[in-house]
């Protein structure tokens, strides 16, 4: 048993319902008790998707236990291929379901369904949600990829792996890499599994070599396709200004191009030599994420951004090997850990001034007080956002700069802090004033009654049961009410009067 | 027919009179298990911690439910059933042992930890409630630690909250005697407390004690001389054990607009033989408060229809209150649970002819709103977004679990909860 405060990564059928999730024609029928649908929200609230995974879950109950639990999944099975008409499903079971034993596969193949069915086989007890991605792509790819047959002369074409539903700036990193390729002059074949439909994969041989994004999610499926068909990959991950520069010599010498067509576009070089940026020099930063996004980013944080990289960690066990080998470059030993406690003592241990890390290194950075800023997975809903923000390419190097930079105090404010520490504003701890609310040290001041009404105790009391962010309005409505009806003391009933008579 | 195609069929023979045929479906449920009542009752009992025993899934769920707020300490966990456990190789119990050790070390200031039974922990049949009095003894006094199952295989969202408080109710200290005191049962805003209080109070009706308290250590008593009304329609099993323990239940509708309030009260003030222009003396303000803050939002609602999908149990008091005092048409109220004796008074306030469903087929229930158009839906956010997608508008029922909503004061923000997202559609011109 494991003591998990915070999970990195969900379960690996959270992982196959991305892949799922991010292709067209694709059905997931999902051995899996009640309550497990809470998955649907992943897609539909954090990534604020307009229609419902393509998922049906066979929801049973204590009550189904002791009837035939295996009737419910084909039953399921049948009804979803029949309303849903996909071109393909998968099946499998979530970690209870596992428990049962029923075999979604040696199922769904009794039922004769008139179309391909991909079986899932997802530990769900040793394995975890990138696994459970990658395993479903790569299933998926084996299922459909067909070898190439003759092609027309043209451009040097890439498939795209990797990006998946639920990615961690996944919809903007595709943009800035298409156009990166654009730019070289590589046409894109096929972008999977964000978009494709199982068609699409039959295509992906058409390509001459494939860009990997993401290893996480398209390491193993990449790797078939060069076993399989002799289709090289990248490497690099383009993510920050001198990566995005080997990305494009490696693609440009797979491709057979001059990498020299693309100058590089970003605004990180200059901003991070402009004297402003002198006050980062050495800055002690801590970074954790999934391998591919720490080890870029601190790569970013030394040769950049002239920080100093003083812990690098990963959740990411299957890349144990590439992450030490980063950490080594930096003169630290990797931290590689799903446990939130360990990385927590960790930060605590370092007292960077910066982490970079996931939505749980925000947990750790509140209770440190340390800055924060998200680099990786998991992230919430505030990292789905409606602007365009890539990672990857020279745009994507832009948003980094803004982004890690801005939880810092500035500049001025630092100097200050550093000459005069008894300012009762500007107090030392009480955060960087940029960010608004850095200065709860000092309670703001409570307006003094101005009317002729007065509040009674009572009323004063449950006047502060009301949200902070409302309280003002409610107490100067209240005021305002106890004025217009020369009403000299301020009761609960003036309070709920008000209330009733002000409510739109 | 297939078990999960299953025929819908009136449930007449089992009904109590007066109660409407319900349509019983079974299919894919999209509704939350009961771990999810973990986020608010973290947040009422400020000293206790909620220890899942289950697998990665049910981690995920709360963090993902909970984990967009930024905790610095936060107050509940998971114990991750790994494959050493479900071989055998490791012994569950020392496994739990050692991660409630690790726990209480962290957070010396817990006073009552939660074992949380999950679909994973049911099934490999984990006796949490043995482990729950072992490490009991073991901590005692400084920690107490309860248990009970929020598992999807057996409870539906809010029932993960009469499971925690059926946990509480042997924990309640003996009532000396018959010594007479009302207890109010289901988890309550604070504010929504209070005035509850003083309204109780005003009318003479006392001592008032809350199920539950808002810290462990203040739980209050229980004898034959309690009497309790439940604030909460999903709160079966608390109810039994407390009956079981002498108390009774006072038969009411739940307070929920102006009418279902001033019958809650009633019903406490009948048993306390309280005087009718007492009764209404005290009552009149509110009930009078809640009728001007509703009716300015019954232009917004009345005549417009709404169509429940099952998640909380709430469905039946709250199309109650919008049919009745907001003038809203329910085309279909589905419910996860019907507990027709708890809802008695309910289902007898609603218009005739009015389709329940009970359970789901969440396929077909969707077939069903989309051929019946509502004005207004109500759904969870697996849901929401895909129908407004598609031109519905949709209110998300989960808020009505995390706000106050009950009393007269909170009258006007229900009917509101309901109003801003037909406002809302309205208002938008992009």
């Amino acid at each position: 048993m494991e003591l998990a405060l915070w999970t990195y990564e969900g379960p690996p059928h959270v992982g196959a319902m991305r892949v799922a999730a991010s292709m067209r024609g694709v059905h997931y029928v999902l051995h899996a008790p009640q309550g497990d649908t809470y998955a649907d929200l992943l897609f539909t609230m954090i990534e604020r998707r307009a229609s419902r995974p393509p998922v049906t879950y066979t929801t049973f109950q204590a009550r189904d236990l002791g009837r035939d639990t295996a009737a419910l999944f084909m039953d399921a099975a049948r009804d979803a291929c029949e309303r849903f008409r996909p071109e393909a499903m998968l099946v499998g079971a979530s970690c209870t379901a596992e428990l049962i034993q029923d075999d979604p596969g040696g199922l769904a193949r009794t039922l004769g369904l008139p179309v391909p069915v991909v079986p899932l086989e997802l530990p769900a007890y040793q394995k975890k949600e990138n696994w459970g991605a990658a395993e479903t792509f790569y299933r998926l790819v084996r299922a459909f990829a067909a070898p190439r047959g003759t092609r027309e002369v043209g451009p040097p074409r890439a498939n795209i792996l990797g990006p998946t539903s639920l990615g961690f700036r996944h919809r903007d990193d595709v943009t800035e890499v298409e156009g990166l390729l654009r730019a070289l002059g590589v046409a894109v074949n096929v972008v999977a599994p964000l978009g494709a439909a199982p068609a699409d994969l039959a295509r992906l041989c058409e390509a001459d070599f494939n860009v990997v994004l993401y290893p996480e999610v398209a390491g193993m499926a990449a790797a078939y396709l060069q076993r399989q068909f002799g289709m090289p990959q990248t490497r690099t991950v383009p993510i920050g200004v001198g990566a995005t520069r080997d990305f494009l010599a490696e693609v440009a010498s797979l491709a057979g191009l001059d990498a020299g067509r693309v100058a590089v576009s970003s605004r990180l070089p200059w901003y991070s030599r402009s004297v402003d940026s002198t006050y980062l020099t050495g800055k002690r930063v801590f970074v954790f994420g999934d391998a591919t996004h720490a080890i870029a980013a601190a790569r970013v944080c030394a040769e950049e951004l002239g920080f100093e990289v003083v812990g690098l960690g990963s959740y990411s066990r299957e890349f144990a090997r590439e992450l030490r080998e980063a950490a080594r470059a930096h003169g630290i030993e990797a931290l590689l850990t799903d446990d939130y406690l360990k990385v927590e003592e960790a930060i605590a241990a370092l007292r960077p001034e910066l982490v970079l890390g996931t939505q749980m290194e925000r947990h750790v950075a509140k209770r440190l007080g340390i800055p924060c800023a998200v680099i990786s997975a998991p992230v919430h809903v505030q990292d789905f956002p409606a602007r365009h923000s890539p990672q990857m390419g020279f745009e994507g190097a832009n948003v980094l700069f803004d982004t890690w930079v801005h939880p810092l105090m500035m500049g001025l404010e630092e100097h200050l802090l550093g000459m005069f520490r008894e300012d009762f504003e500007f107090a030392d701890g009480a955060g960087p004033s940029h960010l608004g609310h850095g200065t709860a040290a000092v309670p703001p001041p409570e307006p003094i009654p101005a009317g002729p009404a007065a509040w009674a105790a009572e009323a004063e009391n449950e006047l502060r049961k009301i949200p902070f962010f409302v309280r003002g309005k409610a107490r100067r409505n209240t005021e305002r009410f106890a004025q217009e009806r020369g009403l000299r003391t301020i009761t609960l009933e003036t309070l709920y009067d008000a209330k009733a008579h002000f409510s739109r | 027919m297939s078990g999960l195609a299953a025929s819908p069929a009136p449930a007449g023979a089992a009904a109590g009179c007066g109660v409407p045929p319900v349509l019983r479906e079974r299919g894919q449920r999209e509704v939350f298990c009961g771990l999810t009542g973990i986020v608010w009752l973290h947040r009422k009992i400020q000293d206790a911690f909620f220890l899942v025993v289950g697998s990665r899934t049910c981690a995920h769920l709360l963090q993902s439910a909970a984990g967009v707020m930024i905790f610095a300490e936060p107050r509940f966990a998971t114990a991750i059933i790994d494959e050493r456990d479900l071989a055998g190789m490791a012994d569950a119990n020392d496994e739990l042992d050692r991660v409630v050790t690790r726990l209480i070390e962290r957070r010396p200031d817990i006073r009552m930890l939660f074992l949380v039974g999950s679909c994973p922990s049911e099934v490999i049949k984990l006796d949490l409630s043995r482990a729950a009095q072992r490490l009991s003894r073991r901590f005692a006094p400084r920690l107490r630690v309860l248990n009970y199952s929020g598992s999807g295989i057996e409870t539906t969202f809010t029932q993960g909250e009469d499971a925690c408080l059926a946990a509480l109710v042997p924990e309640m200290p003996a009532e000396p005697g018959a010594a007479r005191s009302l207890l109010v049962v289901g988890a309550l805003a604070e504010v929504v407390e209070d005035q509850f209080l003083r309204l109780f109070a005003a009318l003479g009706v006392g001592p008032v004690r809350f199920l539950p308290s808002r810290r462990a250590g203040e739980l209050p008593a229980v004898g034959e001389g309690t009497q309790f009304l439940l604030a909460q329609p999903f709160l079966g099993e608390t109810a039994r054990r407390l009956e079981a323990r002498g108390a009774r239940r006072l038969c009411a509708p739940f307070p929920l607009g102006a009418e279902g309030t001033t019958a809650w009260l009633r019903a406490a003030a009948e048993a306390w033989g309280v005087a009718p222009a007492r009764f209404d003396a005290a009552v009149g303000p509110g009930a009078a408060r809640a009728a001007t803050a509703v009716a300015q939002r019954r232009e917004r609602l009345a005549g417009r229809t709404v169509f429940f999908f099952p998640d909380s149990q709430l469905e039946i008091p709250l199309a109650r209150f919008l049919t009745r005092e907001c003038g809203m048409v329910p085309v279909e109220i589905g419910t996860p649970y019907l507990h027709r004796e708890h809802l008695a008074e309910e289902l007898a306030l609603l218009p005739a002819g009015v389709t329940l469903s009970e359970g789901q087929h969440v396929e077909r229930q969707l077939d069903r709103c989309r051929a019946a158009r509502p004005d207004l839906t109500v759904c969870g956010l697996g849901l929401a977004n895909p129908l407004e997608a598609e031109g519905f508008t949709t209110k998300w029922s989960i808020e009505l679990v995390f706000t106050p909503i009950q009393g007269y004061e909170q009258a006007g923000d229900l009917a509101e909860l309901f109003a801003r997202p037909l406002v809302r559609r309205a208002r938008l011109a992009v």
